[in-house]
């Protein structure tokens, strides 16, 4: 008979079987014995070529488990070196992550990395509240439950203040690096934290109806904000220029033995002006505290959990934002 | 005491600070931007500055510049008037004290 080559596997006519079955066999078409003349033989034959077609399949199977196992670590690897890459990048972000490697690094007692580690907490245990006061709101609970939950919420609230006061304390350039935020906070950020007067300018459309009263309450409350913003802000460029004074005093770029204890002395001078910024971020953390407050006691229970939600929501966006952005797509 | 007491008497709004002082800078700022116009007594350039500090300090403000006096009364340092700003309470003193008309 013909020998089909055992690479045809397309055929239609009855013979697909049985070329299937040699297909099978493989190389062995040319073993087959087609004369079956001698019977005793014959069957010697018949049992070899099964175990012979046995071993082939049983190769064939593990070939193909061989190939399944590699392209699984193909894959594997894949993974691996793209969550290396996140793990830098966040890294890179300052959001803390311990690693097996570097226990001795994180127990240096890094300002930072402490505060990094309270806000998580912080922000971990404020969406637990702001979930509470949701569900409040939505099954209309009563305004003494109300009341409890913002309540609960405003101190949480000067629970950061706190922590940020003690961060400015021992690490007043991580605050302002804004490096605990996520990137979009980041972009917004001003003197270490959010702008009073924008979130304001946020809720008023979020809480109509106001009476006319709350109206030009929160409407003075802007304005007072806005300017203690821009007096804060005039002072810290004033802080600037006299740093950049201080730095540059006497001649730059020439070399002088003489100059040492003038260099000393400007070093000296300018460690007392950075000494400044944290008062700087005290006083900016001051005025959204106080801002907040302020809000709180202009609006009725009802009107302040839908402030408190607001501002969590518009957070949690930016939020949200800047993680889509770190993984997006790049070519 | 009695010197800070006579020169806080002196005008509506009178604040002491001191030249090198930018959150100093900051509060004549936002008194300027409320329409008063304070008294400014800097204590690296007055003679008695080191008591004024001192009688300052003993006021209870720290740091002891920017301390703020309105109606000649000792309103306090920048975070008080920060605060009193947001409240509207500020603006009242001011007003009240004549230093500012609205």
């Amino acid at each position: 008979m013909a020998d089909a080559s055992p690479r045809t596997d397309i055929s239609t006519d009855a013979d697909t079987d049985e070329k299937n079955q040699r297909f099978d066999r493989g190389q062995s078409t040319a073993v087959v014995a087609s004369d079956s003349s001698d019977r005793s033989k014959d069957k010697l034959d018949q049992k070899t070529l099964r175990r012979l077609a046995q071993n082939r399949e049983a190769a064939r199977k593990s070939r193909l488990r061989k190939k399944a196992y590699v392209q699984q670590l193909e894959s594997s690897r894949l993974k691996l070196t793209q969550l290396e890459q996140e793990l830098q990048r966040a890294r890179q972000q300052g959001i803390f992550i311990s690693s097996s490697g570097d226990q001795a690094h994180s127990m240096s007692g890094n300002g930072a990395m402490a505060f990094d580690v309270e806000y998580a907490r912080w922000l971990e245990e404020q969406n637990k509240q702001i979930n509470e006061l949701r569900s409040a709101v939505n099954s209309h609970a009563s305004d003494t439950e109300l009341r409890m939950v913002v309540d609960g919420i405003m101190a949480h609230y000067d629970e950061i203040f706190r922590l940020k006061a003690n961060a400015a304390k021992a690490d007043v350039f991580h605050l302002l690096s804004g490096m605990w935020k996520t990137p979009a906070e980041r972009c917004f950020m001003w003197l270490g934290g959010f702008r009073s007067s924008e979130l304001l300018k946020l809720l008023v459309n979020q809480l109509e109806p106001l009476t006319e009263q709350q109206l030009v309450g929160i409407g003075n409350l802007q304005q007072s904000s806005q300017q203690a913003e821009d007096a804060l802000s005039q002072g810290m460029e004033a802080l600037q220029q006299s740093l950049a004074e201080t730095l540059s005093s006497g001649s730059l770029g020439s070399s002088g033995s003489g100059n040492v204890a003038n260099y000393m002395g400007q070093m000296a001078m300018a460690m007392g002006k950075l000494g400044t910024l944290e008062g700087f971020i005290r006083q900016a953390d001051n005025l959204r505290q106080q801002t907040l407050q302020q809000m709180h006691r202009i609006l009725t229970t009802r009107q302040s959990a839908r402030a408190l939600l607001a501002i969590h929501d518009y957070f949690s966006r930016l939020r949200a934002l800047s993680s889509l952005w770190m993984a997006r797509p790049r070519e | 005491m009695d010197r800070v007491r006579d020169l806080a008497s002196k005008k509506a709004a009178v604040i002491f600070t001191k030249s090198s002082c930018c959150m100093c800078h900051s509060i004549k700022t936002l008194f300027y931007e409320l329409g008063a116009s304070p008294a400014i007594h800097e204590l690296d350039q007055d003679a008695n500055g080191r008591e004024i500090e001192w009688a300052l300090r003993a006021l209870g403000c720290n740091p002891s510049v920017p301390a703020v006096f309105i109606g000649g009364r000792y309103v306090g340092s920048a975070k008080d008037v920060i605060s009193l700003h947001v409240d509207g309470s500020l603006k009242q003193m001011l007003i009240d004290a004549r230093a500012i008309w609205f």
